[in-house]
C-alpha cells in the first residue's frame, strides 16, 4: 500500500533504531503525544526496539481518554431524550460516564448511532425533520475542522434541528501544561504528525525555545515514528532544543489554510477540563458567537451536571506520564477493556488499551521466549 | 428445480399479489400463511421431504455418527456485495458441519418476517438460498415462518439448523492442538466484514472488496484426504482469527505463535481497515476455514488447499507451541511480539 508499507519495512526500521543506539549516549525521556502514536508503538513493539536510554512516556493525546466525564454524562443525558438522535464516532460509545456508557443508553431505547463523518449527522438531520440531531464533537484539531464544516453547513441550510455537543482540546497548551509542571521529566515532544498538518509547524518554535525542548512533528508508522525519535535523540545529544518536521510528506510550516479558515469562523479558544488532568487554560474550541445558537449544552440545558471519577482509576497519571497502564493497581484486575474504570482503557489509542489488548500485562520475557 | 427459478425477476402470481409486502396474517397459520409456503417456499426449496408439508420431516440416514448444528442470521443490510442473508444462513450452517469434518445433507429453515417487508425482496432472498443449498448439495427439508410486528425485527431473521454425516474414526476438535502443529488459514482474511461494512447506513464507503460467503465443505473433504494431519477445523466468523484463535489456544492449552507478514490480507481489505481502525484479524469471514495440522504434513495440507478453487491464497500463518498455553501472539514486520487478544465484542470504527 502506497504509503504505508514502505513505512512498515522491519529492515529499515532496525537501521534507525540501530543509529537511535549509537547516538544515545546518556538516559533521555521523550515523549508521544499522540495516542495513534501510542497504539503503533506498543502494536508494533517499537519500544522493544530502543535502547534502555531511550525511554518513551506515553502523552495525554487521545481525544476519547481526555474527554471531561461531565462532557460524557452530558452526552448520556442529552442521549436518552426520545427527540434526540446522537451521534457519535464509534469509540465513543463505550467511554464510561458516572453511572453507564451511550452502550446502555442505546439499549435503554435511546436513539444512539454511530457515523463516520460529521457530515452524515447533517444529512441525518435533514432527513428527520422532526427530530433533534446532536452531533458529540470531540477530539483535537484534527477532527475539528470536518466538524467546524458540519456546523458550517447545517448553519447554512438553515437546519434548526441540528447542533453539537463540542469538547475540542488543543495540542500545544497541553505541551505547555506538561512542561509547567514541576515534576515534569519530558525532555523532548514528537508532536503528532496529523494535528501538525492541520495547524502547521509555526506553533512550536516559541514552546522549543521558551522551554528548551526539542518538538519534532512525528508521522504513526514505525518508521516515521523511529525517525522522530532519532531526530529528537540527535538534538538532545547536541544539546539542541527546535521544532523539526520528521514528516515532511503532510506537514507544512503554515498547515493546511482552508481548514484553518474554517476553524477560526466557527470555533473560539476556551478553557478545557482534561479527564485525569484537570483545568489548562485556553487548551481548547467552544463555538464562536455566530455559531452559539448550534451549541447543545445550551439548547438541551444540561449545564448543571457534576460528575465524580473512580478512585481506583489513575488515569491522570498515565496520561501525564507519571505511571505506566500497567503499574495501575486496577490494571488488568478491577479495569480491563471490558470493564473499564476511565477512558484511557476504552479507546484503542489509549495507553491502557493499548497495554491491555497488546498483551503488556505479561511478563516481557515470558513473551519474548514465547 | 432451483436451477429453473429466476427469483431476481420474481413477481408474485395471485393470490399473493394482493399483499405486495408481507402482514401479520402471513404468520398467522392460515390462508395467508399457506399461500406464502405453496407460492414462495415450497417452488424455492422443493424437495420430497418438505412436500409432505407434515409437522416434521422424515429422512432417511447412513449409519454412523451425526454431527448437528444451528445458527440465527441477522444480517444488515440483508443483501450485501457478494452475498445475501440468504446465502449466509445456508453456507454458514453448512460450514459449522463441515468443521466438524461432516458432510452436510440437510438443513431447516426458520424465517422470522418483519410486518411490511417486500415480497420481492422475500422472494429474492429465499431464492438466493435455494441456490446455495443446491450449490452445497444440501436439502432444506423442514421449514417454519412468523411474522413479527413492523419495528420488531429487521426485515427479516433466519435460524437455520443443519445435520450432516461424521466419516468413521475422524476425530476433530478445538481441544485437538498440539505443539509443532502448523496454523493455516484458506485465504485472505476480513474480506466478509469489510465488504457488509462497506454498505452499511452512516458508514459507506467505496469499494470493489466482496463477501467471502461460501460453503466449505469441499475443500474440507479435499484436506481431509491427507489421513489424521488435521488436527482442528474452524471457520473464523464473528471475531474473525484473533477469537478463533485464542478458543483453540485455550481448549488445547497450548500457545499460538503468528507470523504477521504471512497472513494474508486483501489490499483493499488493509486500507479499509486502516482508515476505520479495525484490525483484520479481528474481521469475520464466511468462506474461510482455519486448520491446525501436524507440522510434517502442513506442506501436503497446503497443496491440497491450494489446489482447489476455495483455497488459492491459503498460508502457513503460525505454529503452535508449547510455551505460554492459552495465549496467542504475533511476531510483527519489525521482529517485535504482540499478543493477540480475544476481541471484546463491537468493532468501533476509531474516531481519528
Amino acid at each position: 500500500m502506497k504509503y504505508l508499507n514502505e513505512f512498515r519495512n522491519g529492515e529499515a526500521a532496525r537501521r534507525i533504531a540501530g543509529e537511535i543506539r549509537r547516538r544515545a549516549t546518556r538516559r533521555w525521556a521523550i515523549m508521544e503525544v499522540c495516542g495513534g502514536q501510542t497504539h503503533s508503538i506498543i502494536r508494533n513493539g517499537i519500544d522493544q526496539m530502543l535502547p534502555a536510554e531511550v525511554e518513551l512516556i506515553h502523552g495525554p493525546g487521545c481525544p476519547v481518554c481526555v474527554t471531561p466525564l461531565e462532557i460524557i454524562d452530558k452526552a448520556l443525558a442529552i442521549a436518552a431524550r426520545p427527540e434526540v438522535i446522537f451521534c457519535s464516532f464509534g469509540d465513543m460509545l463505550r467511554v464510561p460516564g458516572s453511572a453507564r456508557d451511550l452502550f446502555q443508553v442505546k439499549s435503554e431505547g435511546g436513539d444512539v448511532r454511530v457515523v463516520y463523518s460529521p457530515l452524515d449527522a447533517v444529512a441525518l438531520a435533514r432527513q428527520n425533520p422532526g427530530r433533534e440531531v446532536v452531533f458529540f464533537a470531540i477530539g483535537f484539531e484534527t477532527t475539528a475542522p470536518a466538524n467546524a464544516m458540519a456546523v458550517h453547513q447545517a448553519k447554512r441550510l438553515g437546519l434548526e434541528n441540528f447542533s453539537l455537543l463540542v469538547s475540542h482540546v488543543l495540542v500545544p497548551p497541553a505541551i505547555e501544561a506538561i512542561l509547567s509542571a514541576p515534576a515534569c521529566r519530558v525532555q523532548a515532544f514528537l508532536a503528532a504528525g496529523h494535528v501538525c498538518s492541520v495547524m502547521g509547524l509555526w506553533q512550536y518554535p516559541p514552546l522549543a525555545e521558551r522551554y528548551r525542548v526539542p518538538i519534532v512533528a512525528t508521522g504513526f508508522e514505525p518508521l516515521d515514528i523511529l525517525e522522530g525519535i532519532r531526530r529528537a535523540v540527535v538534538q538532545l545529544e547536541a544539546g539542541e532544543a527546535r521544532a523539526e518536521n520528521a514528516y515532511e510528506r503532510a506537514v507544512t510550516q503554515e498547515g493546511n489554510a482552508a481548514a484553518r479558515r474554517m476553524l477560526d469562523e466557527v470555533f473560539e479558544v476556551t478553557d478545557r477540563t482534561w479527564r485525569g488532568i484537570g483545568l489548562i487554560p485556553r487548551s481548547g474550541w467552544r463555538l464562536s458567537p455566530a455559531y452559539r445558537a448550534f451549541d447543545a449544552e445550551q439548547r438541551f440545558s444540561v449545564s448543571g451536571i457534576q460528575a465524580s471519577e473512580s478512585p481506583l482509576c489513575h488515569a491522570g497519571e498515565v496520561l501525564q506520564g507519571a505511571i505506566r497502564p500497567h503499574q495501575c493497581p486496577a490494571f488488568g484486575r478491577e479495569c480491563t477493556p471490558r470493564t473499564p474504570l476511565g477512558a484511557t482503557m476504552v479507546s484503542t489509542e489509549g495507553a491502557c488499551a493499548a497495554y491491555y489488548h497488546y498483551g503488556r500485562f505479561l511478563d516481557d520475557e515470558a513473551l519474548a521466549s514465547h | 428445480m432451483a436451477d429453473t427459478l429466476h427469483f431476481e425477476d420474481w413477481s408474485c402470481p395471485l393470490p399473493l399479489r394482493n399483499y405486495p409486502r408481507i402482514v401479520l396474517g402471513h404468520g398467522g397459520g392460515g390462508k395467508l400463511s399457506e399461500e406464502l409456503i405453496e407460492n414462495l417456499f415450497l417452488p424455492a426449496f422443493r424437495n420430497p421431504a418438505l412436500e409432505s408439508l407434515g409437522d416434521a420431516s422424515v429422512v432417511g440416514l447412513p449409519p454412523g455418527r451425526v454431527a448437528l448444528t444451528t445458527d440465527s442470521f441477522v444480517v444488515r443490510p440483508l443483501i450485501f456485495p457478494g452475498g445475501s442473508i440468504g446465502e449466509l444462513a445456508v453456507n454458514g450452517t453448512v460450514n459449522d458441519l463441515a468443521m466438524c469434518g461432516a458432510r452436510p445433507l440437510y438443513l431447516t429453515a426458520g424465517f422470522i418476517l418483519e410486518e411490511g417487508l417486500e415480497l420481492s425482496l422475500l422472494a429474492r432472498l429465499v431464492g438466493r438460498m435455494a441456490a446455495a443449498a443446491q450449490t452445497a448439495g444440501v436439502q432444506i427439508v423442514a421449514g417454519d415462518t412468523k411474522v413479527v410486528e413492523k419495528g420488531h425485527g429487521d426485515g427479516v431473521f433466519i435460524n437455520t439448523a443443519g445435520v450432516g454425516l461424521v466419516p468413521p474414526g475422524l476425530v476433530l476438535g478445538p481441544a485437538c492442538a498440539r505443539p509443532g502443529d502448523r496454523v493455516m488459514v484458506s485465504g485472505t482474511l476480513g474480506d466478509h466484514g469489510v465488504a457488509v461494512m462497506s454498505v452499511r447506513a452512516g458508514l459507506e464507503f467505496e469499494t470493489t472488496i466482496q463477501s467471502d460467503c461460501a460453503a466449505l465443505h469441499g475443500l474440507v473433504a479435499e484436506i481431509l484426504q491427507v489421513e489424521g494431519a488435521v488436527h482442528v477445523m474452524r471457520d473464523p466468523t464473528r471475531g474473525g482469527l484473533a477469537a478463533t484463535l485464542n478458543e483453540i489456544a485455550r481448549a488445547s492449552r497450548v500457545g499460538v505463535m503468528l507470523d504477521e507478514s504471512a497472513i494474508p490480507v486483501d489490499r483493499q481489505v488493509q486500507a479499509a481497515s486502516e482508515l476505520l481502525g479495525l484490525d483484520p484479524l479481528q474481521v469475520a469471514n464466511e468462506g474461510k476455514l482455519v486448520a491446525i495440522v501436524e507440522g510434517e504434513r502442513a506442506p501436503e495440507v497446503l497443496a491440497r488447499l491450494r489446489a482447489h478453487p476455495l483455497g488459492r491464497q491459503a498460508a502457513i500463518v503460525g505454529e503452535v507451541t508449547s510455551a505460554r498455553p492459552g495465549l496467542v501472539a504475533a511476531r510483527t514486520t519489525m521482529g517485535a511480539i504482540r499478543a493477540i487478544p480475544l476481541p471484546l465484542g463491537e468493532q468501533l470504527p476509531r474516531i481519528c
